[in-house]
């Protein structure tokens, strides 16, 4: 725990150093310019884009992130073998590779939580008030926070054994095939065929499924996300995550690092 | 008797080559040696000898396709013993974003140490490797010779019993030399086992009790740096000086090189009293009379050429 501790604040001392974090200057001038333009062109609806625009933001700029840093996380190492130094310390290979992890869901939480202060600054602006069913906006928030590290954990999974730009392509690959589960399921079901219907089936079950993690329509609205739904994505993410990064560990603790 | 810091046993490596890896390359062929305790020990051969290979397998960076190796009576896969061992990796890369300062504390959290037992150890390695007045600067601004100086202080941050150095020489000047060869004999003095790849073969004569040498992986021999290159002396080398208008006899001017004034004589032992009869007889100044070893790089040189030449002949015998 200390070990990956070390790694996770050193991983996240990178990212603050890369000036990773100044996307958030966008963030901040995408939510003033929609704060104080939606204001004027559509009248009545300035909370339901602002919240659609902000969220969105969120979930784009924090998949970029979690899909171009994650690439590089293992594979950055190994190339520059400054892995070498580092696993000549006590330090199990797990317990690097959980560091990695949690090294960048912190750098992606604080953009996360910056990024949300940001806009609830916004919609302050528009709205004055908070009222009761904004919480389902922190709850969209929080499953994109989910989704994030999924993708980041997929990102690592590849980092082990593939150079970032491939990786990137298998992330991305599989975060857009995750998002039409359904699709793909019923397309297979439509076609007809025994074979393409089972495959679609097997696909729905096997990619990670992104779909459920969309609450952003619901918090646009105002409508509440089902206690049930929380619960399921959440064990959904947590089963999914420690599987991926269980198969990450095995391929990394196997791997020579030449 | 204590046991030895370094126990290799067969040890080999060899690597998938080719497209579709089916073809294999060995990298390091059936190792077995000791290193001692408190030992200074050189690990001698040319480039793609196998040195990196090995100290990677020792360190559990890559894995051994047969064999086995203990460090300090534990496994090499017994991440335990990383307590007790430092590393300096060849040409080492570190994160260029920390300064020195924040590298070192960042590996000394592996070994739990509080934060003013890591401020105090910081403080000391950076002054021993030289680099206290360039501990706050950012290493992506460091020299080659200066990030070889990081690698050494995180190699011994820990007060390792067992240091390994893989080229400590590389890219360092003489003065970087000079410190290193200090570091390595500071090592030896508190009773530290150092184990350090080079190809400079004056360092690891002057460094080490013993050496082994590595050639296309395979061990050539072990042992000290005499035994390893035989302490028989080859001749006697003879510097004298002519006075002006006068020669060598002819005798020994065929076997004389000439610089000015000054002739240099390699002459056999046995023969010595009479060619220095010759020269008093020509009136030569005897300025010197010195034996002639071989020395490391000529062993070397003539195991390498000796090699080169049974694979030109294998080669040529295939062909």
């Amino acid at each position: 725990m200390t070990m990956s501790l070390a790694v996770a604040i050193n991983t996240f001392r990178e990212a603050v150093r890369d000036r990773v974090l100044y996307n958030l200057i966008f963030f901040a001038l995408l939510m003033i310019a929609a704060a104080v333009l939606v204001g004027q062109i559509s009248i009545g609806i300035e909370r339901l884009v602002i919240i659609n625009l902000g969220l969105t933001a969120i979930s784009v700029v924090g998949l970029a992130m979690a899909v171009f840093i994650g690439v590089g996380l293992v594979y950055k190492e190994m190339d520059k073998r400054t892995l070498d130094a580092l696993l000549s310390k006590p330090i199990r290979r797990w317990e690097f590779l959980f560091g990695k992890y949690a090294g960048l869901l912190l750098t992606l939480a604080v953009n996360t939580t910056l990024m949300t202060l940001g806009l609830g600054t916004a919609l302050c602006y528009v709205g004055r008030t908070f009222s009761r069913a904004d919480a389902s906006i922190l709850v969209a928030v929080y499953f994109i926070g989910l989704e994030l590290a999924l993708v980041t954990a997929l990102a690592l999974l590849f980092s082990c054994f593939s150079t970032p730009m491939l990786s990137a392509v298998f992330t991305l690959g599989l975060y857009v095939g995750g998002v039409f589960t359904a699709d793909i399921r019923s397309l297979g079901a439509m076609t007809g065929s025994p074979a393409l219907g089972a495959m679609g089936k097997v696909l729905y079950y096997l990619l990670p499924n992104f779909h459920n993690f969309n609450a952003i329509a619901l918090a646009a609205h105002g409508r509440a996300v089902p206690m049930s739904l929380i619960a399921a994505n959440t064990a959904y993410a947590t089963a999914y995550i420690a599987v991926v990064l269980l198969a990450a560990a095995a391929i990394l603790s196997n791997r020579d690092l030449k | 008797m204590a046991s030895p810091a370094i126990e290799i046993e067969n040890l080999t490596k060899d690597y998938r080559v080719g497209f579709w890896r089916k073809q294999r390359r060995r990298a390091v062929d059936g190792l077995s040696f000791t290193v001692e305790s408190a030992e200074v020990f050189g690990f001698l051969g040319p480039n793609g000898a196998g040195k990196t290979t090995t100290l990677k397998l020792l360190m559990g960076l890559i894995f051994p396709t047969a064999g086995t190796a203990r460090i300090l009576g534990r496994s090499i896969e017994d991440v335990r013993m990383h307590r007790a061992i430092g590393y300096l990796p060849e040409q080492p890369y570190f994160y260029d974003y920390l300064t020195a300062r924040e590298l070192l504390d960042y590996f000394a959290r592996f070994f739990g140490y509080g934060a003013a037992e890591r401020r105090e150890r910081i403080a000391r390695c950076l002054k021993r490797v030289g680099l206290t007045a360039a501990a706050e600067v950012q290493l992506r601004k460091y020299s080659k010779g200066m990030l070889q100086r990081v690698g050494i202080a995180q190699a011994i941050l820990h007060d390792p019993e067992v240091v390994f150095l893989d080229e400590p020489m590389s890219g360092l000047d003489p003065i970087g030399r000079r410190e290193v060869r200090d570091i390595i004999l500071e090592l030896k003095k508190q009773g530290r086992t150092v184990f350090f790849s080079t190809h400079i073969l004056a360092d690891a004569e002057m460094l080490c009790d013993r050496v082994a040498v590595l050639l296309a992986g395979k061990l050539k021999g072990v042992g000290t740096p005499s035994e390893i290159v035989s302490i028989a002396v080859e001749g006697l080398e003879v510097l004298v000086e002519m006075p002006d208008g006068r020669a060598l006899p002819p005798a020994l001017a065929a076997r004389a090189t000439r610089t000015g004034s000054r002739y240099r004589l390699e002459v056999a032992e046995k023969e010595l009293y009479a060619a220095l009869e010759q020269l008093r007889g020509s009136d030569a100044r005897v300025l010197s009379v010195a034996q002639l070893k071989p020395t490391l790089e000529d062993y070397f040189f003539e195991l390498v050429g000796r090699e080169r030449a049974r694979a030109f002949a294998v080669d040529v015998s295939e062909k």
